[in-house]
């Protein structure tokens, strides 16, 4: 027992938390609300995610209504938005604006940043490298709380009277820096700003402590390389996070600066209704410069921690080892270094020297190459493999599907000859969405389903899962697929409507068909939150290990126990991937078993 | 058991049995990975500083005609002052350095002496810049003409000085970018006083002797000499290109 004494006694945090243990039952807030325990962290940031990405959801449902039927009247549309936003149920021009920039917001950071990486490195970095709990239990929780207080500012201003911010989620100045551009880029950008710089603090703590526990507090035998993939993931999107955000901050301290205190950083011979501005000097170029800088490397911070989550479970359920450990891991390395040198890409059109963007074009498709190699070496995993479809698995495999599917026209867009053409329309916006959009957030299905059992002890229904994925999975391609051909004709983005330009009149019934399917895949989502709730209380007790899984989160009690392990720390003999390992009784070996006699590590 | 080890203890403690890579505490780390993430921030700003002085080669302010104040002396001499504040503030790692290595011999009152050295030297540089900042926002007697919008009208006017909308050095966005990365390092270093200052009580009330060790002076000497070497360029930035 001293040795359990000695360990939750490393560091402040713990010593509160050994203290709370021995005098007091924690109450409800200490519980629930001002958790330092990175389980109950964990558990924090999905709800909120959830929660922000129905959100995030319902609005992209209300405007694709507009984009299929323009200027017919929804009564669903006066219900949510008001008489105001939806006068007789048609959505109103400037609420259309917002609709697309808080979508597109919530999605990318709210959910996709703050709720997955919240969710699972919180959940698997202290469980799966065998820690009592983060470096910092405190600094953990303030994460969380910046992240709250982020997502409740962003979501209450969409109920302001001169509606959300509503420049696009890029919030490219000169619009951005003006309030009276707009209606939307008026206090609903003041509060976009806050809640962002907000959410970007909440991250950096997060990131450091990510970074810190997966460096610092490694349990015996956890070596570098005996560590699951997922934690590799999350180191490297925590780093990628640490060196991008803080340029986004950088450049949204600027255009606040533009925007209240008359500094002309972005703004240069401006004139409203006639009236010229007095800002002179300034470039709207150098934004975007800031902001693809964190932009890119952003989508890689969305995409990296499913690319780590799908590998643990293709590989526990095909039941074999991962194929390429080290690949992955390199493959890993090299797209979070490449996501920094790439970011002019975005940029092709801003009159950048040919020269310079042909650099962007050669950087940006040599991620193809990592990217290909993790594609590859999932196909290879699922090979010959003993495969179980649970709905995790099926998810996962559905984004090897949507990953490859968006990767090709990614490479359609890197190339700036072919970019020109297409850009800004929505062929762009069908890339993003099913290469980063619909894979991440297949991705986060995929852990839901695997670690809900780690989480709350209780099993998810596996038929309401099937349907689930199989909707959402149709639903995605019905959306994005015909998306794309939409793009190639020639409709430009972000437009409310396109019937001043009767060239697209044509293409109006491919509209129909998304919207359907958009419509269908939101549906389709009721059915998992009713599965995540139902079973978070009703669902089927889970065994200790029911995916028969060989990392450590496996190990530890289901009970809700703060610092994970009872006794000792288990101590780790070999790598997370012994699936179906000649010689063994059965056909996986858990990590905290020590090689027998003879046995070689992989 | 210290909640923070020493860095003299072994590392095999740490949760239950790993090794930390570095040798370090989680506090350094934590330090050292903020500090990462802060000189992107500051990488962020001088690189929009160095856009727009490129694009802006041929009329940009020369800082020698607009820094050269110096005090209690009416004549010019270019960029003495910011030589002298910068080497305050050099001096000021200086005192931080050794009142760690005080730590290490965990000698009290003489890591007390320096970092109140330290917290002196920051603090002279904050007023400094002050000084700094006043002389560019009063300018020159003469001013200079510019167009700029007065009450709803535009008008050629005689400017003095610089503020966020006009610059009678030259273009408005010189001050703009002097105002705002000098204030953010500013900021930088007048927290960095108040953290020193915490410390600095803490060490009085014997709080690391108590402990063993001063890895907290360590900790804020971190922060300390970043600053300090933001500084440094901040001031070639600045100053000297």
């Amino acid at each position: 027992m001293s040795d359990i004494a000695q360990s939750v006694n490393l560091g402040d945090v713990h010593d509160h938390h050994a203290h709370d243990h021995a005098h007091e039952e924690p109450n409800f807030w200490s519980k629930y609300i001002f958790t330092t325990d990175h389980k109950m962290i964990s558990k924090q940031f999905l709800v909120t995610a959830i929660f922000m990405g129905v959100v995030g959801m319902m609005l992209s449902v209300f405007f694709r209504l507009q984009l299929a039927w323009p200027g017919q009247g929804f009564s669903v549309l006066e219900f949510f938005l008001g008489k105001k936003w939806a006068p007789d149920g048609v959505l109103d021009a400037n609420m259309y604006m917002s609709l697309v920039t808080i979508h597109g917001t919530i999605m990318v950071f709210f959910v996709l940043t703050g709720g997955l990486s919240g969710t699972f490195s919180n959940l698997l970095i202290p469980l799966q490298i065998g820690a009592r709990d983060m470096a910092s239990g405190f600094l953990n929780m303030l994460s969380y709380w910046f992240f709250a207080v982020s997502s409740l500012i962003m979501f209450s201003s969409l109920f302001i009277e001169s509606g959300a911010a509503s420049v696009g989620w890029t919030i490219y100045p000169p619009l951005s820096a003006l309030p009276e551009a707009m209606p939307g880029a008026g206090l609903g950008m003041s509060l976009w700003l806050l809640s962002m710089v907000l959410f970007v603090v909440g991250s950096l703590l997060g990131s450091i402590n990510y970074i810190v526990t997966i460096l610092n507090l490694r349990t015996k035998g956890m070596s570098m390389t005996r560590l699951p993939l997922t934690i590799w993931a999350f180191l490297t999107t925590a780093i990628v996070g640490l060196l991008s955000f803080p340029v986004l901050f950088a450049g949204v301290l600027l255009l606040i600066m533009d925007r209240s205190f008359g500094t002309s950083f972005y703004l240069s011979d401006i004139f409203i209704s006639g009236q010229a501005m007095e800002q002179t000097g300034g470039s709207p170029i150098l934004f975007q410069h800031l902001f693809w800088f964190l932009g890119h490397p952003e989508v890689y911070i969305i995409i990296l921690p499913v690319f780590g989550i799908t590998s643990e479970v293709l590989s526990t359920m095909s039941r074999k080892p991962i194929f390429g450990y080290r690949a992955m891991i390199g493959s890993l390395l090299s797209i979070g270094f490449l996501s920094f040198l790439v970011w002019g890409h975005h940029m092709f059109v801003t009159g950048m020297n040919p020269f310079l963007g042909s650099v962007f074009v050669f950087t940006t498709l040599i991620i193809a190459i990592p990217s290909a190699v993790k594609s590859f070496n999932y196909l290879t995993t699922l090979w010959g493999g003993n495969i179980t479809f649970s709905p995790a698995m099926l998810f996962a495999v559905g984004l090897i599907s949507t990953f490859v599917t968006g990767g090709v026209t990614g490479i359609i867009l890197a190339d700036s000859a072919l970019d020109i053409n297409v850009h800004d329309t929505y062929f762009v916006v069908a890339h993003f969405h099913i290469v980063m959009g619909a894979s991440a957030i297949l991705g986060m299905f995929c852990g839901i389903y695997h670690w809900f059992p780690r989480m709350f002890g209780r099993m998810m229904n596996n038929k309401l899962g099937y349907a689930h994925f199989w909707l959402t999975f149709i639903a995605v391609y019905g959306v994005f697929f015909p998306m794309h051909f939409i793009g190639l004709g020639g409709v430009p983005r972000r437009y409310y409507s396109n019937e001043a330009f009767p060239l697209f009149d044509n293409l109006q019934h491919i509209n129909i068909t998304v919207s359907v399917f958009a419509i269908i895949g939101a549906l389709a989502q009721g059915l998992f939150l009713f599965n995540f709730f139902y079973s978070m209380y009703r669902g089927k007790k889970s065994p200790q290990n029911p995916w028969n899984s060989n990392t450590l989160e496996w190990d530890a009690p289901v009970e809700h126990l703060h610092g994970n392990w009872p006794g000792e720390l288990p101590t780790v003999h070999r790598w997370p991937y012994d699936y179906s390992k000649p010689g063994k009784d059965q056909d996986f070996v858990p990590q905290t078993v020590p090689l027998s006699p003879g046995e070689t590590e992989h | 058991m210290s909640s923070h080890a020493a860095a003299t203890q072994v590392k095999p403690h740490w949760g239950g049995g790993g090794v930390s890579p570095m040798g370090a505490s989680y506090g350094k780390l934590f330090m050292w990975f903020f500090l990462v993430s802060d000189a992107f921030t500051f990488s962020g700003l001088l690189a929009s500083y160095g856009f727009m002085r490129h694009k802006y080669t041929d009329i940009w302010p020369n800082p020698g005609h607009v820094f050269h104040h110096f005090p209690f002396y009416e004549g010019s001499i270019p960029l003495a002052y910011v030589g002298l504040m910068t080497f305050i503030l050099i001096m000021s790692s200086v005192t931080m350095v050794l009142a760690v290595e005080a730590g290490h011999r965990n000698k009290k009152k003489e890591v007390e002496k320096w970092m109140l050295l330290t917290i002196l030297g920051g603090l002279m540089f904050v007023g400094s810049q002050a000084w700094e900042w006043y002389n560019f926002i009063v300018g020159t007697p003469e001013g200079a003409v510019r167009n700029i919008l007065v009450d709803g009208v535009w008008k050629d006017t005689v400017v003095h000085g610089a503020n966020l909308k006009y610059n009678e050095y030259g273009l408005p966005v010189f001050g703009d970018f002097f105002f705002f990365i000098t204030g953010f390092h500013g900021f930088h270093v007048f927290s960095g006083v108040v953290i020193n200052f915490i410390i600095y009580l803490n060490v009085v009330k014997g709080t690391y002797e108590k402990r063993g060790h001063y890895e907290m002076v360590e900790k804020v000497g971190l922060y300390w000499h970043f600053v300090d070497l933001v500084w440094v360029f901040v001031f070639t930035f600045f100053y000297l290109l």
